[in-house]
């Protein structure tokens, strides 16, 4: 974090959240919301140091092949079936500035839709060599990447007939616990994204948009893998110039 | 015409999912081979951390009392002396062998979270007044659209808790149990966490 370092640690309180861009706790045509939604009203909080702090990660942490799906589970000199593809993107914070040195895990199906999870009953094959899960640290632009193949559509106990669009899982950590985030990475023309109950779950079709990566032509690898570039915003600080000069502070 | 403000959108959230563990603790599944241990698995201190060893148990209910067996619950506390390990903490050096971060996966069978860790100090709420005791907890699961934010306080604070300005907050007074813990044996804690219905935990938009 060579850039970051003459830098002062950013200590103000996030911008609220927008609550109507993101989905609301009871989603009915996503069933599983009806009984694990709050009923009550969220109590508000303006960021204390408990939330406005959060855990970091070193890249030490980071090994060799855990960016590498293809990779990090497959036999020595074997790969990983599917569409081989990169995954790269900037994580910013809602002013447009990078979010560096954080930490970002992934997760998704095999080529054929299937989890290796031991839970998992659908009748698609494992593919021996594909495990489904990395992680990854921004650099000081914000910037990450990883190489996977893309991942297949995945029917669900839904309604009668629900299937997932291909999807990829990101788990996100900020610099303060009140950023976490979890999301869903969407391909760009993917005609069942809008049928997803899931997906359908947040209301502005912009928002929705957000969570759809595009096809990114100039980091395809020639003879190698496709490319599909996905950019995430964290809520942002406000900045500490003018913050009210609290007792104990 | 004025300018833009042109901030950009947060990114919107997405459930986790059933298979959440394959992403955060792939290890706690059989995926083995990958990451070399879970990430926020096992003690959260070590020989050399200073501060009271507690175990913090519990379970996530759905509004029809059923354990989900599905979540993931993530903590985040001070160290003994109310110090956060964390770059934007500016009071003070937090203990170096205590990170303050921890993630359980709920037992597949029972859906029981368990963490292993200290008991944290006071910390500081925005003007000033010491907060009582508290970790800070994420829960996300299959069927939670956004993770959703609470805090557990600890039973043998009351004095503290009754001056806590975030449990002051909570206009029905009844609902402030609810982010109590109750002390069983041998300093563990028990923290239920009902998603809806009778006895709703309270959750925060932080």
């Amino acid at each position: 974090m060579s850039a970051s370092a003459n830098q002062r640690p950013e200590t103000g309180a996030f911008f609220a959240r927008d609550r109507a861009w993101h989905a609301p706790a009871l989603t009915p045509a996503y069933k599983t919301s009806i009984l694990r939604s709050p009923q009550r009203a969220l109590l508000s909080l303006d960021g204390t140091i408990s939330e406005m702090t959060g855990p970091v990660f070193g890249h030490s942490m980071i090994g060799e092949l855990d960016n590498d799906l293809i990779h990090n589970y497959a036999q020595r000199g074997e790969s990983a079936i599917g569409e081989r593809i990169v995954v790269h993107g900037r994580v910013l914070d809602e002013r447009g500035r990078p979010v560096r040195g954080i930490l970002l895990e992934f997760w998704q199906a095999n080529a054929g839709g299937r989890y290796r999870h031991k839970k998992e009953t659908y009748l698609a094959a494992v593919d021996p060599n594909f495990g489904g899960c990395g992680r990854a640290i921004t650099d000081d632009d914000g910037h990450y990447a990883f190489r996977t193949v893309k991942p297949g559509p995945y029917p669900w106990p839904n309604g009668v007939n629900d299937w997932r669009p291909a999807h990829i899982h990101f788990s996100v950590f900020g610099h303060g616990f009140a950023q976490r985030l979890i999301t869903q990475m969407y391909f760009e023309g993917d005609p069942m994204i809008w049928k997803c109950p899931i997906v359908n779950t947040i209301p502005d079709r912009a928002a929705i948009e957000q969570l759809i990566a595009p096809l990114d032509w100039s980091q395809t690898i020639p003879m190698d893998a496709r490319a599909y570039k996905f950019d995430i915003v964290l809520r942002g600080r406000r900045s500490t110039l003018f913050e009210n000069r609290l007792e104990g502070n | 015409m004025v300018q833009p403000l042109n901030y950009l959108k947060e990114t919107s959230s997405q459930t986790a999912g059933p298979y959440v563990h394959i992403g955060c603790t792939p290890n706690f599944v059989g995926i083995e081979g990958v990451f070399e241990k879970d990430l926020g698995s096992g003690l959260l201190y070590n020989e050399k951390t200073r501060g009271e060893r507690i175990s913090v148990r519990g379970s996530v209910f759905d509004g029809a009392g059923m354990p989900l067996k599905d979540a993931l619950i993530e903590i985040w506390q001070a160290d003994t002396d109310g110090y956060y390990n964390s770059p934007s903490e500016t009071r003070g050096k937090a203990d170096p062998n205590f990170t303050g971060w921890g993630r359980s996966p709920g037992d597949m069978d029972t859906g029981e979270f368990v963490f292993e860790t200290i008991k944290p100090g006071k910390v500081p709420f925005r003007d000033g007044r010491p907060m009582a005791p508290h970790i800070t907890f994420w829960i996300v699961a299959r069927g939670i659209n956004m993770g959703l934010q609470t805090r557990m306080y600890f039973p043998d604070e009351e004095k503290a808790n009754a001056a806590d300005p975030v449990l002051a907050r909570i206009e029905q007074k009844s609902r402030v149990a609810t982010l109590v813990a109750q002390k069983e044996e041998g300093n563990v804690y028990r923290f239920d966490i009902r998603l809806q219905g009778e006895g709703e935990t309270v959750f925060f938009d932080i």
